[in-house]
Order: C-alpha cells, then structure tokens, then sequence
C-alpha cells in the first residue's frame, strides 16, 4: 500500500514521461491480442476463470445490443409489466407519502405469512441486579434508616402519575430519568419515528420492573402509533403497538425501540 | 380496537339536564295564506290559498296533487318557504315546526312555497357485498356501470386491460386488451354501445361491449397520458350520427374524436398545464379544469370562456346535469327499469327523451341554469353558471385539505365534495350554502357516487371502506368494510341496485341491499 499521494504529488510536480500517451494507447490497442493468447493458452484455474469472466461479459453485451434494437422500433411492443404501483389519475401528479400505508401493507404482509408471533429482535438479556437497578437512600434524622430506594434506571410513570407521601414511597423514580416517548423503528422499512409510549408491557428482568415501568434494554413497551394512520381489514384505526427497546437508556439518555411487526 | 368516544364534558352534561322542550304542535293556530310555486319553470298554481297553520308536508303534498288533478296517482313533492332574499328554508314535518316556530315568518305573513317533485321510485341503501370478484392483475383505477342496465360495468386496471363484468353472475364477461399501459379512465357512451378508455401510454381506444373486441386501433394523438374522457350529450347529436368523444391529457390538451372517422377534429390546447377533468355540458361546451388553475369552456374547438378564481389546481369539476347526460335515454322512471337496449345510432325520440331531461333537471324558476362546481388544490370549491358569467356565484370554503372530488346530485339540488381532509361535506346546489358534514371516514376519502333517487351517497377512501350516508339525515347509514386496501373507485349503478368498488387490493366488490 503506497503511502500518502506521493505518486499523485511526483506527477503534479514533474508531469509525466513524454511517451505516457502513446504507451498507452499501444497497450490499449495491444489489449485484443493479449485476451485472445490468454483465451487460447491459459490452463487449469486460471482457465477457468478466464472463461468465466469473458462469457459473462459476453451475455452482457448482447443484452445491451438487444435492448438497444429494441429501443428503435416505435413505442412498447408488448403492455408494461405490472409493478404494483399504478395509481388514479387523481393521485398522479402527487407526491404520496406513503411511509404509513407502506407499515400497514407489510404489517399485512407479515400476517398472511404467518410469522412466529412472540418471537422478539433480542431474545436474551444481560442481567441487572438489585445493587445497579437500586441506589440505597439513608433516612431519618441522623440517615441511619435504609429502607428508601432509589431507581437508577430510565422509567414509564404513565400519564397523571403522583409521588406517594414521602413517608410512604419506598421506591424513587427520579423526574429526571423518566421517558415519554421512544425512537420507534421499523425493522423493514427502516423508518424512525418519535412515538409516545402507552404502558411498559413486560420488563425480562423481574415483573416488579414491569409494574414499576423500568426501561432497560429488551423491555417490550407498548407505543401509539396512531398518527402513522395505520388501519385494520375492518376499518378501525390502529393505534397500540409493542415495540422492544434496542439499547440501554441510562447510558443514552433516550430509547430506542424496534416495532414487533 | 374501535376508537373510544370522550366522555361527555361538563357543558354536555349540563345541557343534558336542562329540561327538554317537548314539540306539541298548538291546536288552535291560525289559518295562513300560502301560494304553491314550482321550483323548475316557477309557474304558480291554485292562487293563495288558506290553510292551518300547522299543515303537515303530508297534507301540503295531497293539496297540491289535488290541485294537479293527479291524486288517483300521487306525485311526492318536497316543499321549501321562499324567503325574503330568494333564500330558501325547507319545510320538514310541518308548517309550524320548521317555518313558525323559529319565527321566519308569522301567521300574518303571505307565505310562498316552492315545491319540488321527488323522485317517485326509492333506491334501497346498500348493506352487504354480494360478491368479491378477483380477476384484474393489479390495482382497479376506475370503473363505471352501463347506462342501460345494472347488470354490466366496466372497470379499467394497472395491468394494461380493461374488464367488462356481468354483475347477474357476477363473473367477468370481457377483457379488453390493447393498451400498453394503464388504463386510467373509462367512459360508457350514453347510448350503451361503446365503450372508450384513456390510458398512460397515451391513446384511446374504443370497445364493443357485446363482444368484447375493439373497433379499430388505438386513437393516437395526446402527447402524454389521458387523465379524463367525457362523451357528447345526445340532444345535441345529428339524428342518424353517433356521438363524439372528448379527451382531456396531461400534456394540457383536449381533443375532440369523431368515432366514426376516428380522427381527432379539434384540439383544444388553451391550457399551459395539465387537463385534470372534462366535461360535455348540455349546452354544447365542453369545460375543462387545469393545473395551470384555469377552467376553460370550449365550444367546437374555440375556446369561449375563461374561467379564473381558483389558487391552485383544479381537480375536479362537476356539472348540474351530470347524471342525465351519462345516462342518456335510459332515465330511471318511476318503475326504475332501466333495462334498454343499446342502441346504434341517436333517434328523434331519444333526443327529445334527453331535451325533455335536460330541461327538467337545468331549469330553475323557468330559466336555464346549467351550474358548474370546481373542486381544487386551494381547498376551496367555487359555484359557477358558466353561460351567464364568468365571475363565480359563490365560493365555497370549509375543507381543510385539498378537495379531490365534486359531484352534483342528479337532480341537481345537493352538491357532494370528497375532502383529503377525511370529510364529506353537503352544499346546496343552487346557492351554494353549506349544509353538512359527514364525518366518518379516518383517511383521505377519494370519491363519491350519488344513488339516483338522490336519497343517498356513497363514499370510498384510502381507509379501506365505504360509507353509505343519509341525505335527509345527514348521518351515516351504513359502514361497508371488506376491501383489504384502498379504495380508489366507486360507482352506482343508474337503477340504484348495485354499488361497484375497487382499488389496491385488485378486487371487484358488488354491494347490494
């Protein structure tokens, strides 16, 4: 591997040998020659992938050749094929985005290929315990209570949450570390959207994350995806769907999830 | 997971616990002058006469048929109250409900009452789908019944052909194969014996229902794809001749096809835009609506008006006499059989059969008015009468996207627009007055079709159903899920039996009662 553009910057400062060119074009013209001796005298492997290479260029250039007789006679000669896409006049000149029908159409998709229903993008996480999920709060006049603890963790309060007395509230879910929304993504389509989460449905660590809403990696939260306009065969609209957070929110400070489609 | 309804708020419940104002129509009201006026030719009939003042719309409607002398075969007839300003107030239940009671008028007022027949024949709403037919290879773009029967339709696809159904048997009868491209729109003739459609790959080309082959080769002409297709109203046909066709393209072209000799005898290239939508009107010009925000009327190939209000582009338009000029001579009657033949070439009678139509739905208060409607891109609609100015008579406002569709109803009275702002909403036809909205659909809805009783409308949208909607209501009557994607077509058949619908789930669905 040559190092910096040292050739680039000899060229640049000496310029080329005068018979640069005329090599060049000697070697060019030379180049049908030496294809045919190889085409004649290689063997074994090399052979092989000789041939190879030279009939596939070969299929290439009578495509391109018949394409471009084709192109001479007037107009298609047989209907275009059917690509799918065809749309009503009405809809013609109009830059669709079709993002959301596209969800659907291949949330339909999947349906009728019937796809194994529970299984999840990250089957297997890594496991928290008690000391990282909680930090221990001292209490009482002179801290020497301990049965305080506090979340260390992302969490889901829900809409209208309120905090306990403070007497009565064992566990902390700091305001700082709470979500409302996730960047959901679409495994196939690749889009992202900023979704508000509903409910966290299942948490893998423990069921008591679940009810308390902790958001670690591999948590199955239910997202609203009602502004994507999502529809069912009956006409309803969608609007709650699970998605399975992809990373870990404390160390990111957001939370990304993949749609279980 | 159906979409919960709020709870009531406080101001609701309150209203709900309010008491309620019962409707006791007072015995002892006095008796009221009344003058019976005819909304078409605005002749009056009967002098004034004096009657309770709290008269039913029962009572009024066997009055006036008495005054008909046709009480042995009674005509229904809806009646509305001539205000002041020309405005009209309809008259529903009774007298004193709707004209007394909210003080339009007093008891001491010389009332008129314009009275308008109704059709005399009832469309049943639609329920169910009869059939889910498969056959079309890609996604259905338009579709449209017979005039003269319901039991044939058409419809054009993505996958180059055209399909002619039976809807008895509800197989398919035709394809029609010949374009190379899809076939955007198709146009039955108002004699019932050609078909034509518009394609992307820029032609035209003609069918023979019957037998399903094409007569002739493509007509070749637009430069670019054929967006609508309007036919030749028959009253203004030759006695012997056939009528004409007329094409509007996307390279901003409209052309004028005798389908006879198969060339193109005019084209009308006015607009530095594309053609969105054409229609033959029943005076002989023909309107066309543009991207370049322009409606033009043209009449044999010269360009005679110019119609200019709109912001952006047009993208439907709508004329009052629609419905009668598609259907020709096969106007539903009272029996509501419309099961013609098709016929070959224009007759004395059928043109008169068509005059007689045309004078009936275009005539308000004894004077010509054929209306236009133009939906467009500015979320506005405008209400024309194109032969006597080119300065609109209303503008209509209310929709918050762009609006995709209009359409009068047959008999010209109600304006529909099909809104991507997922609403319907209801005009009147003559002023252009809001009347309604019906909300419903969670998607974009694409087009509507009247039933010809004008008693109903159907709707379809990108949410994958229909809607049936009650005009007298103005409610939703029936929710018609079924298709599996969006719905891009929809039509009523010309007696009001079938409903035919398609889209993107390449599937033609029948709906019947």
């Amino acid at each position: 591997m040559p190092q910096n553009e040292y050739i680039e910057q000899h060229i640049k400062q000496h310029g080329r040998r005068l018979d640069h060119d005329e090599k060049k074009r000697k070697k060019a013209a030379r180049e049908g020659h030496r294809i045919a001796k190889d085409a004649q005298n290689l063997k074994g492997w090399k052979g092989k992938m000789f041939a190879k290479k030279r009939y596939s260029e070969k299929v290439e250039m009578k495509k391109k050749i018949k394409a471009h007789e084709e192109s001479k006679i007037k107009g298609p000669s047989k209907p275009k094929e059917d690509d799918g896409e065809a749309l009503p006049t009405y809809l013609l000149d109009r830059q669709t985005t079709n993002t959301a029908k596209a969800i659907s159409s291949s949330i339909k998709q999947k349906r009728l290929e019937k796809a194994s229903k529970f299984q999840v993008p990250l089957p297997k996480v890594r496991g928290i315990t008690e000391e990282e999920m909680f930090k221990v709060i001292k209490t009482g006049k002179s801290k020497s209570k301990s049965w305080k603890r506090m979340i260390t963790k992302h969490t889901f309060v829900g809409e209208g949450f309120t905090r306990n007395p403070v007497k009565m509230e064992r566990i902390i879910r700091p305001s700082a570390l709470r979500q409302k929304k996730a960047n959901v993504t679409h495994p196939e389509l690749g889009v992202t959207v900023f979704l508000p989460i509903l409910a966290v449905k299942k948490n893998p660590q423990s069921p008591m994350y679940t009810k308390l809403g902790v958001l670690t990696k591999g948590t199955i939260i239910e997202v609203n995806v009602s502004d994507l306009g999502l529809v069912t065969a009956g006409g309803k609209v969608v609007w709650g769907k699970y998605a399975q957070i992809t990373n870990e929110p404390d160390r990111d400070g957001c939370v990304n999830a993949v749609l279980l489609v | 997971m159906a979409t919960l309804l709020p709870p009531p708020s406080k101001k609701q419940k309150r209203a709900a616990q309010l008491p309620v104002e019962v409707d006791i129509i007072p015995k002892d009201l006095p008796n009221v002058l009344i003058k019976f006026q005819a909304s078409d030719t605005g002749d009056s009939i009967g002098g004034s006469i004096r009657v309770p003042g709290n008269i039913s719309e029962r009572q009024l409607e066997e009055l006036l048929n008495n005054l008909h002398k046709t009480s042995d075969d009674p005509v229904p007839y809806s009646f509305s109250l001539l205000g002041d300003k020309d405005d009209l107030v309809d008259i529903r239940d009774n007298l004193y409900t709707s004209v007394l009671k909210p003080g339009i008028k007093s008891t001491e007022d010389f009332l008129t009452l314009v009275y308008t027949p109704r059709a005399v024949f009832k469309v049943r709403p639609i329920t169910r789908s009869s059939a889910t037919i498969s056959g079309h290879g890609s996604t259905i773009l338009c579709s449209q019944f017979a005039p003269h029967t319901s039991s044939k339709m058409v419809t054009g696809a993505g996958d180059s052909t055209a399909r002619i159904w039976d809807c008895n048997t509800q197989t398919i009868q035709h394809t029609l194969k010949g374009h190379t491209n899809w076939v955007l729109c198709v146009a039955w003739s108002p004699l019932g014996d050609v078909i034509a459609t518009g394609s992307m790959d820029n032609t035209v080309r003609l069918w023979d229902p019957i037998s399903g082959k094409p007569i002739g080769d493509a007509l070749k002409g637009h430069g670019k794809w054929v967006s609508s297709l309007s036919w030749e109203p028959i009253h203004l046909v030759k006695v012997g001749s056939r009528p004409r066709l007329c094409s509007g393209s996307k390279d901003g072209t409209v052309k004028v096809w005798d389908t006879v000799a198969r060339n193109a005898m005019y084209t009308m290239s006015g607009h530095s835009s594309s053609v969105a939508c054409v229609k033959w009107s029943g005076s002989g010009v023909i309107y066309s609506g543009s991207h370049d925000k322009t409606i033009k009327g043209w009449r044999e190939g010269r360009c005679v008006a110019t119609f200019r209000a709109h912001a952006h582009w047009i993208n439907h338009l709508a004329l009052s006499t629609d419905f009668t000029m598609r259907v020709g001579e096969f106007q539903p009657g009272p029996s509501m059989t419309v099961n013609g033949n098709p016929s070959g070439a224009v007759t004395e009678s059928s043109k008169a059969k068509v005059q007689e139509a045309f004078d009936k739905v275009s005539k308000i208060g004894g004077r010509y008015s054929e209306r236009m409607v133009t939906a467009s891109d500015d979320f506005t609609m405008y209400l024309w009468e194109p032969e006597v100015s080119d300065k609109p008579i209303c503008r209509m406002t209310g929709h918050q996207k762009l609006v995709n569709h209009v359409s009068f109803s047959p008999d010209g009275r109600y304006i529909v627009s099909a809104s991507f702002d997922n609403s319907v909403k209801l005009w009147d036809g003559r002023d252009g007055k809001f009347i309604a909205t019906l909300r419903g659909h969670v998607s974009p809805v694409y087009q509507t079709a009247w039933s010809s009783d004008c008693r109903l409308l159907v709707s379809c949208s990108k949410d994958t159903t229909l809607k049936v909607w009650d005009i007298r209501t103005k409610k939703l009557m029936v929710d018609l899920p079924g298709h599996a994607d969006e719905v891009y077509t929809v039509d009523w058949s010309v007696d009001g039996k079938k409903v035919i619908s398609g889209g993107k789930d390449k599937k033609v669905r029948i709906w019947t009662h």
